[in-house]
């Protein structure tokens, strides 16, 4: 093994990926047609209608034979990894293994489904809010990033403005002051972040790990100081309600997952699309752009590199603080220890997956919502799997999508690099 | 260029006059500044975590709320909550040195121990707690001397101990002069293992280790819990049998005092590391892939090899920290396995500069503040989550040393004044 390593020639590297790929995608149409035992004459059921606020919205349930189409899939994989070892995919071969595993896991959920059924709607609706928080995140990493800062810490703020919104949310009984004080929370840690990074020009990762272990231990310790006497104080309340779109939320299927959701869920999508256009089409997003990508000629050109870097990572702070507000008031209602549990890594995976584009990143969130849903659908159907492996699969996609995608996104070229006037 | 030609005279060694007090104080007695800076920044971390607890404190801000009225009252409770907090702090991590020397002179006297022993026991509960520090503590500092941050400590702590205590109960019938090293070794390969992952993702995709080795923690968190709640699961709670008695790493001291024989094996790996990074041609290629990737590989450096193997090491170090500290305390695992040793790994290694020397000081000072807090809590009601905060103002005051400069007004060293200079008049 460490011989391949340190032989990493492109021309042997692709030929020998071609090959590894071929037999994934083999061994994956073998373990597909081992599902087929015992499921002869069975039929699995998505359910699409849902029933929201008292208001049934119908759809058509898809009934599919369970047989017939783990074979027909095993047999299209099973024919791609032929096709691969024959000729090769040559550059469509992320696309097609992307797509061969997708089908693989949708295969699995038609399986675990078999002779019952399975609230698709439902599954889909969870898969986005769960998506939520991590996208936050994902935009959070690229305001910070774009900009020539890397934030480790995004996990650190999550924490904090998670705590604080519960807190103030508690004692003003309102929301709204809530979710300024999760993002006051998260802006105040980015400030930090943005101190030791850009004018203490301290190892950003340092940093970061720095703030996640601080806002562990402040969150940990008043959660034990003052919350865990005062259980008043760790309960903001109802959460906040889902708002439905006037007439759009009775689309079937669509209405319920895009239109009939939580407020935070719409403003991320709307700083989904203002980022995209942010970035690609204002004059400030370009020149923040720039800032990442060569600090130096963008300050030849009279750009402060300084300010628009701190103004980033507040940014960034302040996303992160929301997304924590978001988890714990907007989601639950009360504070738990380390309630993030890993989202502001999620969030940085799905960034890099996304290619510091905000469209992409929501895409890569996405697979990780449904990843979530979809290991607690099956743990719900009792597959046979453990529940905890079941509950890996998230990590586990994180690392095969930074495992696969990292070599091919482009990070901003001076990200992670402080910056320092008068410097080559 | 006359204001950069001035300034080496100015920092020139023999004219400390100008200096701060705590330069002069230090400076004269030939402390340098690399030892100064950690201490300076753990005693601004503790001042500060002082003030917390104060403030922390609902008597105290009660008194503050009646400040007008009574300032002194206000200034004193807060004296006495602090107070009593780090008294309480310092008996716990290195007990009563009245009740110890009182003993000590009655087990002189008559060979009665069990009082000494009793009085010993929380100093000796700290060394026992700097063991999982100084092996987890070492494991990420030969990470960061290979520039990757292995944040999966505390995961790998967990597989470490998993295997070792697998191999405990379940092999019957060895000497413990084999099973006990055989159960070390298994928990070292399982930690190796869970290293090398991340490392071969780092050196084939470019993946970054500090996320993936943090998804590693959370796998190893889910394993665990599977193992425990089920095919490993002894009795009623999530927990595995106790090893034999043959696995067990003896206790030195009889029964209440609980340091056991790994607190030598964790300095035995001190040295070990200090000889293998700083001695041998591997570690100086280690060293040097951390220090400039670019010029390692021109040098004919294998660096993606390296960079595994460095994960590999670290992991392991990591690993032995969760199997010696199993083997010789809990004697089983559970879930409630590691208060987050792994985690204050990252601070210890950042705190020791990397280097074992540095790693085995700073180990110790955590293993006694977490000794301290403990008793903390239960003494004085301060959550023990107080260290954590001190340690995340640590990693940050190291990190940064211009924060500690500026509070003490500490000179910074000459060859820093001088690239800093021109930046400085051009803007």
């Amino acid at each position: 093994m460490s011989q391949a390593v340190s032989m990493n020639s492109n021309a042997q590297g692709g030929s020998r990926r071609r090959f590894t790929v071929g037999i994934f995608l083999l061994a994956e149409a073998a373990a597909l047609l081992l599902l087929l035992i015992g499921t002869g004459g069975m039929v699995s059921t998505f359910v699409l209608a849902s029933k929201r606020a008292g208001v049934d919205i119908a759809a058509p349930d898809l009934v599919i034979p369970t047989w017939a189409s783990i074979l027909a899939v095993a047999i299209f994989v099973g024919l791609a990894g032929v096709w691969q070892l024959i000729k090769g995919f040559k550059r469509y071969t992320n696309a097609v293994l992307i797509t061969m595993i997708s089908l693989g896991i949708l295969l699995f959920l038609i399986w675990a489904a078999r002779d019952n059924s399975l609230n698709l709607t439902g599954m889909l609706v969870s898969s986005v809010i769960s998506a939520t928080p991590i996208a936050l995140a994902a935009l959070s990493g690229i305001y910070s990033e774009r900009s020539g800062v890397v934030n480790i810490g995004i996990e650190g703020m999550i924490l904090l403005g998670a705590f604080l919104s519960v807190v103030v949310a508690s004692v003003t009984h309102s929301l709204i002051i809530g979710f300024l004080t999760g993002i006051l929370a998260g802006m105040l840690l980015g400030a930090l972040h943005a101190v030791l990074s850009i004018r203490y020009r301290i190892n950003q990762i340092i940093s970061g790990t720095g703030i996640i272990i601080l806002a562990l231990g402040i969150t940990n310790y008043f959660y034990r100081a003052f919350l865990n006497p005062n259980p008043a104080l760790n309960n903001s309340g109802p959460i906040l309600a889902s708002l439905p779109i006037p007439l759009l939320w009775r689309i079937p299927v669509i209405g319920p997952i895009l239109f009939n959701q939580s407020p935070v869920i719409y403003i991320m999508f709307l700083l989904i699309l203002f980022t995209h256009f942010f970035y690609n089409y204002s004059k400030w997003g370009l020149r923040i752009r720039a800032v990442g990508e060569n600090p130096k000629a963008a300050d030849t050109l009279g750009i402060n590199v300084f300010r628009l870097r701190y103004i980033s990572v507040l940014i960034s702070g302040g996303i992160a603080g929301f997304a924590g507000a978001y988890m714990s008031i907007g989601q639950i209602g009360f504070f738990q220890e380390s309630m993030s549990a890993g989202k502001g890594f999620l969030g940085l995976a799905a960034m890099i997956f996304g290619n510091w584009n905000p469209g992409g990143a929501f895409l890569g969130s996405l697979i990780f919502g449904f990843f979530d849903s979809w290991q607690n659908k099956l743990s719900i159907l009792q597959v046979g799997i453990p529940s905890e492996f079941l509950a890996m699969a998230p990590y586990i996609a994180t690392m095969v999508v930074l495992a696969g995608f990292v070599g091919r996104s482009r990070m901003p070229a001076a990200d992670g690099t402080p910056y320092k006037k008068g410097e080559a | 260029m006359s204001k950069i030609s001035a300034k080496p005279t100015q920092t020139n060694p023999q004219e400390v006059q100008g200096h701060s007090f705590w330069q002069r104080l230090f400076v004269r007695k030939g402390v340098s500044e690399g030892v100064l800076l950690p201490i300076l920044a753990v005693f601004t971390a503790l001042v500060i975590g002082a003030f917390i607890i104060a403030f922390s404190d609902l008597e105290t801000l009660a008194a503050w709320g009646n400040f007008f009225n009574n300032p002194l009252m206000a200034l004193g409770t807060t004296f006495v909550t602090i107070w009593d907090a780090y008294t309480a702090m310092f008996i716990g991590a290195f007990g009563d040195p009245g009740e110890i020397f009182r003993q000590l002179g009655i087990w002189i006297k008559t060979g009665e121990s069990k009082q000494l022993l009793a009085a010993i026991r929380p100093v000796s509960e700290s060394l026992m707690l700097s063991v999982p520090y100084i092996l987890a503590g070492l494991g990420v500092a030969v990470g960061f001397q290979c520039n990757l941050f292995n944040i999966g400590a505390e995961g790998q702590l967990y597989i470490g101990g998993l295997a070792t205590a697998f191999v405990g109960y379940a092999v019957h019938g060895l000497p413990w002069y084999i099973h006990a090293p055989l159960a070390i070794l298994a928990g070292a390969v399982a930690a190796g293992i869970w290293g090398f992952i991340p490392g071969i993702l780092k050196a084939r995709f470019g993946a970054h280790e500090v996320i993936n080795t943090i998804m590693m923690n959370y796998i190893a968190y889910r394993l665990m819990d599977y193992l425990l709640n089920g095919p490993m699961k002894s009795g009623g709670t999530p927990a595995t049998p106790q090893v034999l008695p043959t696995a067990i790493l003896a206790t030195i001291f009889p029964s209440p005092v609980r340091i056991h024989w790994g607190f030598f094996i964790a300095l035995g790996m001190a040295v070990v590391v200090y000889w293998l990074l700083w001695k041998t041609p591997f570690g100086m290629e280690l060293r040097m892939v951390g220090t400039n990737a670019k010029a390692a590989r021109y040098a004919g450096i294998p660096v993606q090899k390296t960079m595994v193997l460095a994960l590999i090491i670290s992991a392991i170090l990591c690993g032995l920290a969760g199997s010696i500290h199993l083997l010789g305390v809990d004697h089983r695992m559970m879930t409630s396995f590691s208060p987050g040793y792994g985690f204050d790994a990252i601070a210890l290694a950042l705190l020791g500069n990397s280097h074992p020397l540095g790693v085995v000081l700073s180990s110790l000072l955590f293993a006694f503040l977490r000794g301290g807090a403990s008793r903390m809590q239960v003494v004085a009601g301060t959550p023990v989550e107080i260290i954590r905060i001190i340690q995340g103002m640590v990693i940050v005051f190291v990190a940064a040393p211009e924060i500690i400069r500026g509070l003490y007004h500490l000179r910074s060293s000459r060859r820093e004044k001088k690239s800093a200079a021109p930046s400085a008049s051009k803007s």
